[in-house]
């Protein structure tokens, strides 16, 4: 039986990217740059919410799922960092100003700012993982009445290795959001603290029974955040992370993104902990 | 309208009105040693005369005995091919200095008749549409394949020897979603189609064949046949409360034992007529100024599938037959509302090594209920 369809004619077909403009192409960290785009001719910004991701397509090498990691306020400027780790984050850290590339978006579930508003605010990051964090970090600054304590603990492999390093110390000076930094490999000038980012946490004041904690990071830093934030008796539901796996499509039609019944395009990136726990420790899931 | 009746020999008839009407016609037909879905024109392309003597890993090809045009089962294709095929160009790009232009493939779709959908088949092209067009995003191809397709089902005369689909609730009597069904009756005096319409094309074209009203000793004939099938149907699936077993069974020592037989071969899930999962690739010509997007089929069986910087998530073939069957049996119906597994067996018959979908289930059962019991015990 035909299905019922609508008006006939051309139907654009959601995999089909639009074209934006590298603006400005910056070097964060030796593997690490940012992309400053705008839209194409014609090609109508992109409104998205914090935590959201876009697929970024590199001219004949493919497309990445890449988070956006600049001021959501900000319309008409789209920014995304970039880890080179393969061939299509290396083809686009190949691109500088003038040059066109490929996206679709915006894709996914935001992480939850409005739902915090009220509550002290954890933002716990690992290496890049702090990328996808910082929408949701510039919300919490713009509108910081609505919330309680927000704190920021970020770890990063070396000093070298520290994402956003200045806007992190201009974070730092200001009085209404604590800032913690660690290292795990400490480097001869380094004045700072050495571990993983769980021996930060016993230094942030947070009422467990009204915080709101969003982790972005390795999936084994995000475990081991949310067992100690468990077991400092924040509620699973309060806990936020942001998931990774291969996506092909991030619109639910490829089937590469699945993590237990969830598609991690369409039901996440964020999810609260309690919706994927029972997934957390189940091994190859 | 009630039930009509078509004469074999007027089955021709169909495949012309289809014809007029501008349709591709899609249908079973013999290929190598199988049957297989294609472009057909008349009802001699039909797979007359043969049937498909099938098992866990096996599948043969003899003869009936007698002349009738859908008395074998479901072979490796499916409509899925046709629909959601199994390579798509998505679009193209243009690289000019710093410029870059894409243009959509806007592929012509066929106007498709497929004739011969069994009802474990109208069901999974059901759930099909349910990924490709009833989710929040619309998938182009898959809309154009669909949108104007007219299915002809035919109700199962005989069980396959993989065939499940009673216990999965979608055969042998095809269920909602066809334009005409067809069900094929052959006694010693006649051979004739009883011929009902699904819908308002099925039946306007009903009324441009050479058909008669379907008297009382017709339909009881038909529903005789579908009814035998139904009884003789060798394998079932138990699935009250499956969802939450697979949930509960991920680390069973189980996956284990399959492992020790799975190939990761990926068969079962290129025939599999509801999975759905595809990879994109890029083709480049050699001034790499141009770039074609094309989408195929992928398996969950691959390595490559989970990839993510620095290795598989699941590089163990114990994993990956895992997230297989508790996708199909599980997670779909968190994801879509329904099982991913319409009981057509295709899965058992081309395993190489017979892996049998079914077996499983009743041996993760066992074992859940064993662990079940020896709880109750401590207790
Ligand atoms: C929702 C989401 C948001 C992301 N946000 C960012 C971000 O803001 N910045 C950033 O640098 N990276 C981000 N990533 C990771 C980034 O998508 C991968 O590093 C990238 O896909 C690697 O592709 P490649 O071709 O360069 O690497 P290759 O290793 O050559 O890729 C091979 C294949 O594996 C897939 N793949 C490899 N690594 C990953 C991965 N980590 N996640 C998903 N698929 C992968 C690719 O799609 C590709 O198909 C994000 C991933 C997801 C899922
Ligand atoms: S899982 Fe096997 S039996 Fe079920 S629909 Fe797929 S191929 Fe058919
Ligand atoms: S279950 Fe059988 S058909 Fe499927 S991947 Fe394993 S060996 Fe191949
Ligand atoms: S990325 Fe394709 S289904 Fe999620």
């Amino acid at each position: 039986m035909a299905i019922r369809s609508e008006a006939t004619g051309s139907l654009s077909d959601p995999m089909t990217p639009r074209i934006f403009v590298v603006e400005r192409f910056r070097r964060e960290l030796h593997d690490t740059f940012t992309l400053e785009l705008t839209p194409g001719p014609g090609m109508a910004p992109i409104v998205y919410r914090p935590g959201q991701f876009n697929m970024l397509y590199a001219m004949g090498v493919g497309e990445a799922p890449i988070s956006i990691s600049g001021d959501p306020a900000q319309t008409g400027q789209l920014i995304h960092t970039i880890r080179s780790v393969g061939a299509v984050t290396e083809a686009l850290g190949r691109l500088r100003s003038g040059d066109a590339l490929g996206l679709r978006g915006p894709y996914g579930r935001p992480w939850p700012v409005e739902a915090a508003a009220g509550n002290d605010v954890l933002i716990i990051a690992g290496g890049i993982g702090l990328a996808p964090l910082r929408p949701a970090i510039y919300c919490l600054l713009a509108e910081r009445h609505r919330y309680g304590r927000v704190a920021l603990l970020y770890g990063a492999r070396s000093p070298r290795e520290i994402l956003y390093r200045r806007q992190l110390e201009r974070w730092r000076a200001r009085f209404d959001i604590e800032v913690e930094v660690t290292v795990d490999r400490a480097a001869p000038e380094w004045r700072g603290s050495v571990g993983v980012v769980t021996t930060l946490l016993p230094r942030v004041q947070f009422d467990p029974d009204h915080t709101t904690v969003m982790i972005c990071g390795p999936e084994v830093m995000m475990r081991h955040v949310a067992r100690d934030l468990i077991q400092r008796g924040v509620a699973e539901e309060q806990i936020h992370l942001s998931m990774e796996r291969n996506m092909k499509c991030a619109i639910g039609f490829c089937g590469h993104c699945q993590y237990g019944p969830k598609f991690i395009c369409r039901d996440g990136p964020v999810f609260d902990f309690h919706s994927i726990g029972g997934l957390f420790g189940v091994r190859e899931i | 309208m009630g039930s009509k009746q078509l004469e074999r020999s007027d089955l021709g008839a169909l495949f012309r009105e289809l014809a007029a009407e501008g349709r591709t016609i899609v249908g079973p037909t013999v290929r190598d040693g199988a049957i297989v879905y294609d472009e057909i024109a008349t009802d001699n392309d039909l797979p007359i005369g043969w049937i498909d003597e099938q098992s866990a890993g096996s599948y043969r090809l003899v003869r009936s005995g007698r002349d009738g045009c859908f008395d074998f089962v479901v072979g490796p294709h499916s409509w899925k091919r046709f629909l959601h095929p199994p390579q798509v160009r998505l679009w193209s790009a243009r690289r000019e200095g710093q410029r870059l232009a894409i243009e959509e493939a806007g592929h012509e779709s066929p106007r498709y008749a497929f004739i011969g959908v069994r009802g474990c088949e109208l069901e999974a092209i059901a759930r099909q549409d349910r990924i490709f067009l009833e989710g929040e995003y619309v998938d182009a191809t898959y809309r154009g394949n669909r949108q104007d397709s007219f299915l002809v089902a035919v109700n199962c005369g005989r069980a396959g020897g993989s065939c499940f689909c009673v216990s999965m609730g979608t055969g042998p009597r095809a269920g909602a979603g066809y334009d005409l069904a067809l069900t094929e009756v052959i006694d010693e005096q006649r051979h004739y189609f009883l011929i009902e319409a699904g819908s308002e094309s099925g039946r306007a074209l009903i009324d441009r064949l050479p058909v008669r009203e379907a008297g009382a000793v017709e339909l009881a004939a038909a529903s005789a046949r579908i009814e035998a099938t139904e009884a003789s149907m060798g394998r079932s699936m138990e699935t009250d409360g499956l969802r939450e077993l697979l949930q509960a069974r991920a680390t069973s020592a189980q996956w284990d034992e399959i492992a020790k037989r799975c190939l990761t071969c990926a068969n079962c899930t290129m025939v599999c007529p509801t999975c759905f999962c595809t990879t994109v690739e890029d083709v480049t010509d050699l001034t790499g100024d141009h770039a074609e997007r094309w989408r195929s089929w992928d398996s969950c069986f691959t390595m490559d599938f989970s990839w993510i910087h620095g290795g598989s998530v699941r590089p163990s073939a114990s994993a990956r037959y895992r997230h297989w069957m508790t996708h199909k049996l599980s997670s779909w119906i968190d994801q879509f509302g329904t099982s991913g597994c319409v009981g057509c067996g295709r899965c058992i018959t081309w395993c190489p090594v017979g892996i049998d979908i079914t077996e499983e289930v009743r041996i993760m059962r066992e074992a859940a209920d064993r662990e079940h019991a020896a709880e109750e015990g401590v207790q």
